[in-house]
This record gives C-alpha cells, sequence and structure tokens, in this order.
C-alpha cells in the first residue's frame, strides 16, 4: 500500500467514501434536502445580518426563558424528523406483507432504531426539559435558574447528540438494534459498524446535558424560591419538575455507565455484555431498564404538571386535592425505581420475582388515578373553557387511561407472557407517550405561548390540529392493539400473516390523520406569526392564571420581576388579584433597585461545538480529532471557570422604565375584573 | 395466531387471566372515562345551570374514595397476578398424555433449531409435536437474543447465549400453528417464523421414524455451518450424532456464532442484510 493512502486512512479513523450511502437514494435525498434547508436558513440569516442578534440574544443566552424556547424548538424539529420515521415504517408495515416491502432490513432496522431514541432523547426529553425551564423560575417568583450558564451547556450539549443522530443519515449508518441497543446485538460481534457507536455517543453527551439540566432544576426549586413560596404553596408544575428532575439524577447516571460499559466493550475489548468471557446480557437489561422505567416517569411527571395547571386554570379553581397530588407526584417518584423487571417477565426469573415486580408496577397505578380523580374533581364545579389547553387536557385524560388499563394488564406476568414485545406493547408505550407526554407537552406550547412570546396562538388551527391528532392517535394505535392480540411482535421489516395485513393498513391511514394534525399545528404557528397584532397579550394574564409566571409582562422583561413577588398560599397569582380587587390599591411608585443578572457566555456553545467534534471524532476512531475536541471542552470549561465578571447590572430607571408599562396593562385589567 | 384462540392449556390461561384482568379493570376505566366526559359538559362556562363551586377543593370523603379505588382494584388485580405468575411459571411441566417429549430449542442468525435428544433426530423451522403430550423445553441462543413464542400455546421465553433457559407447554389439538421469534434479533429477524405441527401421538413416532432416516446429519461441524448469518426458506431434517450438542452449545464448547462477514471495514459493513432480500 502507498504510503499517502496509510497516513490518509489513519488521519481519518474508519471514515472513507464508502461512509456515504450512495446506493440508498431515500437517506441520501433526505439528507441532501435537510442540508439544502440549513444552508439556506443560514445564508439568511447572514444576508439579512440577523447573526449579531442571533448570536448575543440567543445562541450565547443564558436567560431561562431563551434556553426554555430552543430546548423546545429543537424538540420540534426533531419531532418532525421522528414522526417521518414513523410514516416511513407505517407505510413498509402496510405494504410488506409477503413482500419486502420498499425498505430493505438495514434501512428499517435502522429507521426504529432512530425513531425510538429521536422521539424519547430528542422530542419528549427536550420539550419538558424546555417547559420547566421556561416556567419554572417565573412560578417560583425567582429571576433565573440556579445555575444559568450551565443551563446552556446542558441545552447545546442535547443539540450535540440530535445533530450526531441526524448525521448517522449521510455519513454512516445509525444502529440497526432497536433504541435500546441490546447487547450482544449491540457489541461489536455483531453490529461492527459505526451506527451503535452513533447511538451511544449522542445519548452519552445529550445525557451529561439532561443530567446537568436536572441538577440545575432539582436546586432552583430546592434553593430559589421567592419570600414565602414554601414547598406547600409551589404550583403542582414546579413539584412534578422537581420529582422529575430527582429522577434524572438519579437514573441518568445509571444510563451513562450502562453505555459506558458497552463502549468499552467495543472499543477496547471488555466483556461486560458479551457472550465470551464472563460477559452477561442480562446485567445490560436490568441497567438500561433500571435507568428506562425511572426515564417514563421523568417524562411524564412533568405532563402531569401541565395538566394540573391547565385544567384548574381553565376550570376557574383552585387544583382539587392538591395535597394529595403531592403526595401522589412523590409516590410515583419513588415506587418507579422500583419495577424495572416488568420489563423483561419473560426471561425466566422465579414467579416470585415476576409476581413481586409485577405488583409493584400495579401501584404506581395507584397514584396515578388518584391524579385523575383529582383532575375530574377540578372540573367538578367549575366553569370550563375550551381553549385549546384544555382539550388537550381532556383528550389526554380519556387517552390515559385507556394506556394505563393495558399498562396495569402487562404487569400482570402471565398476561405479558403473551403480549411481551408485541405490537400489543407498542400500542400500549405510545398510548401513555402519545396520550401522556406528547398531549402534555402540546397542552404547556399552547397554554405558555402567549407568556413566552406576547401573543396568542389561534385557536380554530389549534383545535383543528386537536381533533385530528386525537382521532388519528386512535385509528394508529387501535389496530395496533389488535395486531398484537394476533401474535404479531414488534420490528417486522415484512411478514406472511394475512390477518395482521388489514390492520397494518388501517393504522397507515390513522398515521395519515395524524400528520394532519402535526400540519394543522405549524399552520396554526404560521397564521399566528402573522397575526400577533390581533392576537396580542397586553396583560401578561391571557387566560386568568393563577401561579405567579401570569404575574409579569408576557413576554417576560430579562429579569422576570421588577420585585420579588411575596406569597401568601396557594395559587399566589390568584390571591394577589382577589385582593387587588378588594382593596383596589396598587402602590403607587414602588422604589426601583438596581438589578444584577448573569451575563451572557458563549461557555455553552463552545464547548458543545468542542464535544461534537469529539464524539464525531470517537465514532469514526479518528484519534487526534478526540483529543482536540477533548481539549477544546475542556479549555473552554477553565476560561469559564477563570472569569472575571459574570454578572451585569441593570439600573433602577430601567427596570422602572420596563416594569411600569407592564403595571399600567395590569391595572386596566385588574379594574376591569372589578366591574365585571 | 390469534391470542384468543388458545390451542393448548398454558395459553388458554394465560388468555383468561388476560381477558378477567381486561374486565376487571373496565369496571372502573368506563365509569371514569364517562364521568370525564360528563363533568366536562355540564360545568361547561355557557351552561347557567351548573352551579360554579370555587371553593370545592378538598373533601376528605371524595379523597378516601379516590385513594380506595385503584387501591382495592390493585389489591384484587396482585392477588391475580400472584397466583397467575405461580400456577403458570414456565419451569414447571404441564402433565399430559403419554410420555413426555423433551425438546431443546436454539435460536441461530436466523432460523430455529429443534433437537428432539431422545429420538436422536433435529429439525429446521419447523417443530413437530405429539398432541396432549407434555413438552419440555429447554431454550439457548448460538448468538444473540431471542424470544421462542408459539401464541397459540401461550407463555413465550428469552434464548440467550450461554444460558438455558426453560418452559413447558402442550398443545391439545391436531393442526398447524405458527411461532416465532419475539425479539429482534437483526436483518433476518422477520424470517424466523417457524411452523408448528401437532400431529396425533400415534402419528408421531411414525414422522420420527421418517425423519431419522434422513441423510443429513447434525454434528458439531454442520451445525457450525447452519449458524453462520442467513435465512433458510427450506424446512431441512437432520440425524442427530450427538444427543449432548446441546450442552455443547449451551455450555459455549461451540464458540457463538459469527457476526457478519465484513468486506470493508468501514461503517456500514457488508452483512447478512442482503441474503434476507
Amino acid at each position: 500500500m502507498p504510503a499517502a493512502l496509510t497516513v490518509e486512512a489513519t488521519m481519518l479513523g474508519k471514515l472513507d467514501w464508502s461512509a456515504i450511502p450512495f446506493d440508498q437514494p431515500i437517506p441520501l435525498i433526505a439528507g441532501a434536502v435537510v442540508l439544502v434547508a440549513i444552508l439556506a436558513v443560514l445564508i439568511w440569516v447572514v444576508v439579512k445580518g440577523h447573526l449579531p442578534y442571533l448570536w448575543h440574544e440567543w445562541i450565547t443566552s443564558v436567560d431561562h426563558k431563551r434556553i426554555g424556547v430552543m430546548y423546545i424548538l429543537l424538540a420540534s424539529v426533531m419531532l418532525l424528523r421522528g414522526g417521518s420515521d414513523a410514516i416511513m415504517m407505517r407505510i413498509q408495515q402496510a405494504i410488506a406483507y409477503q413482500s419486502q416491502g420498499y425498505l430493505p432490513p438495514e434501512h428499517y432496522n435502522q429507521i426504529f432504531s432512530a425513531h425510538g431514541t429521536i422521539m424519547i432523547f430528542f422530542v419528549a426529553m427536550p420539550f419538558v426539559i424546555g417547559l420547566m425551564n421556561l416556567i419554572v423560575p417565573l412560578q417560583l417568583g425567582v429571576r433565573d435558574v440556579a445555575f444559568p450558564t450551565l443551563n446552556s451547556v446542558g441545552f447545546w450539549l442535547t443539540a450535540t447528540g440530535a445533530l450526531l443522530v441526524n448525521l448517522s443519515l449521510v455519513i454512516g449508518e445509525f444502529a440497526r438494534t432497536g433504541w435500546l441497543a441490546f447487547p450482544p446485538l449491540s457489541g461489536l460481534s455483531y453490529s461492527p459498524g459505526v451506527g451503535v457507536d452513533y447511538y451511544a455517543w449522542s445519548l452519552q453527551i445529550s445525557g451529561v446535558g439532561t443530567l446537568v439540566a436536572g441538577i440545575n432544576l432539582v436546586t432552583t426549586v430546592l434553593k430559589l424560591r421567592t419570600k414565602g413560596m414554601n414547598y406547600l404553596r409551589m404550583p403542582m408544575f414546579c413539584w412534578t419538575t422537581l420529582a422529575s428532575n430527582l429522577l434524572i439524577v438519579a437514573a441518568f447516571p445509571i444510563l451513562t455507565a450502562t453505555l459506558a460499559m458497552l463502549l468499552l466493550d467495543r472499543y477496547l475489548g471488555f466483556h461486560f455484555f458479551t457472550n465470551e468471557a464472563g460477559g452477561n446480557v442480562m446485567m445490560f437489561m436490568n441497567l438500561i431498564w433500571a435507568w428506562g422505567h425511572p426515564e417514563v416517569y421523568i417524562l411524564v411527571l412533568p405532563a402531569f404538571g401541565i395538566f394540573s395547571e391547565v385544567v384548574s386554570t381553565f376550570s376557574g379553581k383552585a387544583l382539587f386535592g392538591y395535597r394529595s397530588m403531592v403526595l401522589a407526584t412523590m409516590a410515583i417518584c419513588v415506587v418507579s425505581f422500583m419495577v424495572w423487571l416488568h420489563h423483561f417477565f419473560t426471561m425466566g426469573a422465579g414467579p416470585n420475582v415476576n409476581a413481586i415486580f409485577g405488583i409493584a408496577s400495579m401501584i404506581i397505578a395507584i397514584p396515578t388515578g388518584v391524579k385523575i380523580y383529582n383532575w375530574l374533581f377540578t372540573m367538578y364545579g367549575g366553569r370550563i373553557r375550551f381553549a385549546t389547553p384544555m382539550l388537550w387536557s381532556i383528550g389526554f385524560m380519556v387517552t390515559f387511561i385507556i394506556g394505563g388499563l393495558t399498562g396495569v394488564l402487562l404487569a400482570v406476568p402471565p398476561a405479558d407472557f403473551m403480549l411481551h414485545n408485541s405490537m400489543f406493547l407498542v400500542a400500549h408505550f405510545h398510548n401513555v407517550i402519545i396520550g401522556g407526554v406528547l398531549f402534555g407537552a402540546f397542552a404547556g406550547y399552547e397554554y405558555w405561548f402567549p407568556k413566552a412570546f406576547g401573543f396568542r396562538l389561534d385557536e380554530r388551527w389549534g383545535k383543528a390540529g386537536f381533533w385530528f391528532t386525537f382521532l388519528g392517535f386512535f385509528i394508529t394505535f387501535i389496530p395496533l392493539y389488535v395486531a398484537g392480540m394476533l401474535g404479531m411482535t414488534r420490528r417486522m421489516q415484512h411478514y406472511d400473516v394475512a390477518a395482521w395485513r388489514p390492520w397494518m393498513i388501517v393504522a397507515a391511514v390513522g398515521m395519515a390523520v395524524l400528520t394532519i394534525g402535526v400540519i394543522c399545528q405549524i399552520v396554526q404557528l404560521v397564521v399566528s406569526i402573522r397575526n400577533r397584532e390581533t392576537l396580542r397579550d397586553r396583560t401578561g394574564d391571557p387566560w386568568d392564571g393563577r401561579s405567579l409566571e401570569w404575574a409579569t409582562s408576557s413576554p417576560p422583561p430579562v429579569f422576570n420581576f421588577a420585585f420579588n413577588p411575596d406569597v401568601r398560599g396557594e395559587d399566589a397569582y390568584w390571591d394577589m388579584k382577589v385582593q387587588a380587587q378588594q382593596q383596589s390599591l396598587e402602590r403607587d411608585g414602588p422604589e426601583y433597585r438596581d438589578i444584577e443578572m448573569p451575563r451572557n457566555s458563549p461557555t455553552g456553545f463552545v464547548c458543545a461545538f468542542f464535544a461534537t467534534i469529539m464524539g464525531f471524532a470517537l465514532i469514526w476512531h479518528i484519534w487526534w480529532m478526540v483529543i482536540l475536541g477533548g481539549l477544546g471542552a475542556w479549555a473552554t470549561f477553565v476560561v469559564f471557570a477563570w472569569r472575571d465578571h459574570d454578572e451585569y447590572v441593570i439600573p433602577a430607571e430601567e427596570v422602572a422604565a420596563i416594569d411600569r408599562v407592564n403595571l399600567e396593562e395590569r391595572r386596566s385589567l385588574v379594574s376591569m375584573a372589578g366591574t365585571a | 395466531m390469534n391470542l384468543l384462540d388458545p390451542q393448548g392449556p398454558v395459553a388458554a390461561a394465560n388468555s383468561t387471566i388476560l381477558v378477567d384482568s381486561v374486565f376487571i379493570m373496565l369496571v372502573i376505566v368506563v365509569p371514569t372515562i364517562v364521568a370525564i366526559l360528563a363533568f366536562a359538559f355540564w360545568f361547561r362556562a355557557s351552561n347557567t345551570k351548573a352551579r360554579y363551586q370555587p371553593d370545592f377543593v378538598y373533601s376528605g370523603r371524595v379523597e378516601m374514595v379516590v385513594w380506595s379505588i385503584p387501591a382495592l382494584t390493585v389489591i384484587l388485580l396482585g392477588g391475580v397476578a400472584w397466583i397467575g405468575s405461580h400456577q403458570l411459571d414456565p419451569a414447571v411441566p404441564v402433565p399430559g398424555t403419554g410420555s413426555p417429549v423433551r425438546i431443546q430449542a436454539v435460536s441461530l442468525d436466523w432460523k430455529w433449531l429443534f433437537i428432539y435428544p431422545d429420538q436422536r433426530i433435529a429439525t429446521v423451522n419447523t417443530l413437530t409435536v405429539p398432541a396432549g403430550a407434555e413438552l419440555n423445553f429447554q431454550l439457548t441462543s448460538s448468538s444473540v437474543m431471542n424470544t421462542f413464542f408459539i401464541p397459540q400455546l401461550g407463555s413465550m421465553i428469552y434464548t440467550m447465549n450461554g444460558m438455558v433457559t426453560k418452559l413447558n407447554l402442550r398443545a391439545d389439538n391436531e393442526g398447524k400453528l405458527q411461532g416465532l421469534s419475539a425479539h429482534f434479533s437483526g436483518d433476518g429477524f422477520p424470517d424466523m417464523m417457524f411452523d408448528v405441527n401437532v400431529v396425533s401421538p400415534l402419528a408421531f413416532p411414525d414422522w420420527v421414524a421418517t425423519t431419522a432416516r434422513s441423510d443429513a446429519v447434525l454434528n458439531e461441524e454442520s451445525y457450525k455451518k447452519l449458524m453462520q448469518q442467513g435465512i433458510e426458506k427450506g424446512r431441512p431434517t437432520y440425524r442427530l450424532e450427538d444427543p449432548r450438542l446441546f450442552d455443547l452449545i449451551a455450555t459455549q464448547h461451540i464458540p457463538p456464532g459469527p457476526g457478519p462477514e465484513l468486506i470493508s471495514d468501514a461503517g456500514r459493513p457488508h452483512s447478512g442484510g442482503h441474503d434476507a432480500r
């Protein structure tokens, strides 16, 4: 071999031209379209001169609201990617009866692996973390999260993970192992390609981001609450945020350790999970689900919090059984760590083990059921307004109960012996994740959008979006339940059983309806931006809200509150409104003070830039680049750690000028409510 | 492959528990859904007849009821789960008529090998069993994990390399059933479906005798060929040379099956995926 070629080979590790899938038109075209779209946006940004604005106001921003919005934007874009995967899978299974369909196995297997990975890690997670970031400091009545710069780092590392997963579309391949990459299939012997490495390194990097976000939010809730905001006065969303982030802090290190062991197997010839040399695949199963089961509660608990806020606001009542709800939340938080074995009843553990874990799993249904009933009684005696967030909430209650039923069914070991890994299971977890997490995310999006941007979303398109999604969900997933009852297992690239076919076709039709729902929501956003002047929310309180995020303007000033609110009970802002009406007094000329806010910092972005380089280099075994990326990320942190100034001062006059505008609007609101 | 059309006692018990559990829960779930829709409808803001009670935010009695309804349901279902787990433990034999049949199943990439050590025969992708007899399965895998599942006979179980799992079943009615792998195992996974022929107890010895006359022999050498990644469209049968072959596989005296053959070192390996097409 000529010397030049050898040098080139070692310079770029495993990377060469064969990594680009020139023979596979679908990923190639998809990749090209995305690339062109990204380039077009970049060129537009640069030509129009928006780059400085983007850099100063968003990319380097450490404002929790901005970071929250960016998380949600990332989740929305990834939802389109994960949704495209879902459409491709539904079409494949609808036509692959006694034929190979249009997707060969090596492609189909990447699609379902990417679909699961993206939907959980890069849609559901960033969406709920984004909403928590955006709203929790406002609800607690504080100016920012505990660690603002770390918050930015967390977001950008999550974005790095998402970028790497999508890079696998055009450079190399993604994992063909399913979204949890069980060994030995994911080991080097059976998956020698870079797919599993893309999977593992994306999750390692974004996992660090998630852990950082978790630590940040736990600290924020525990240490930064405004005066009088004791634990039992916190809005329900803050409680579920606390529970969810405690789970993140406890569970994500398990994922990191598990994937680290898998990577050691793959890179350095260790034998944690190999067939040979004493490796044990059952250990991987236990470890990954010890993270994986709490993970579903990490996702669904914040959604429960959102529904609590929405149901209470739109029923015009405080949440029914608040303390009971707190208890239920924390009960779910604790018990969710004790049920992981129900993911593999069929591995042959004894009847005692199976029964105990089955019953433990059912026990989670008790606090969850209590929550449903408490929302029910929150509606009882209310004055319910059916705005879009409320529709999502009622849709959730109906859908989630059915998902709960099938979930408890799967917790009965003898029933699971027939339904494990089946399409019934697929239908079940989509039932709870779409019906619970996604509906919750959409409810939160519709509910808090005016707070984030200062104008409401169009109600007509929003409602259309809800109904298409709601109906589409049932048309898609009821057939999957049936297919599971007909013995169909998941992840089949093709099949020969005639009885399954009609159900796969119906499910594909349902997928089309779901897609219309998503399109409605995109149209809603466009229409709302166009009509933003008519949809403008000047009061900061468009829904007649009850918690503190509505006590400031929409969008809130960078410092959130000119004065940290003084909380005297549950539903803090509602109490303030009631008192303001009764006494019709507002402080006239409050004494404004200087406010110190954290400075913007490019640390997060720069760190993620180097992490991306390092991740890519690790995947392709380009060792010099790994060192470069690692050193870069480390140096970024050193520079940040040695910073001289991390805060800047907003002078009292500026605070006063910003706040007076808001105060005027709010007064008119209060007086209007008083006369009504 | 309908789960609600069981062909053996295990599947029958599984599906009974499945259906009973659904009905127990529907008793709670249906009224709750109705209540959600009814409350939402009745307490709509435009309904002037509905009484607005903004202070109805706590009631000890309601709390007691809402905690006890799911708790009682779970106690009932927990009992079902406990008893069911013990009665339907896959490791416990299912008594039947005639002498029990021992079957050793090995999941290969991507086919099923069934070894009948007592009859000294082996088959690929087809399982023939006598109706009514006790079937004792021992299972392992040549490489990656799979799950052995015959939906109409009930209870699935994982197969893992270097380990043996146990499963006991019984098929009550003669006929043709289908089995499959219920755990994703790579590119050829969807082709891991297998036929199950349930024959009369009298026909079974005849089938064994016919199979034993097979020209093909299963020994360590031919097994190693069989475990290469690929799909088996036919239904080959073998004479079994060494009845301890299964133990040699399960104890890794025969090393685990190889993965895809790497042609290039680059990202996308050329693998059995091409065979799958």
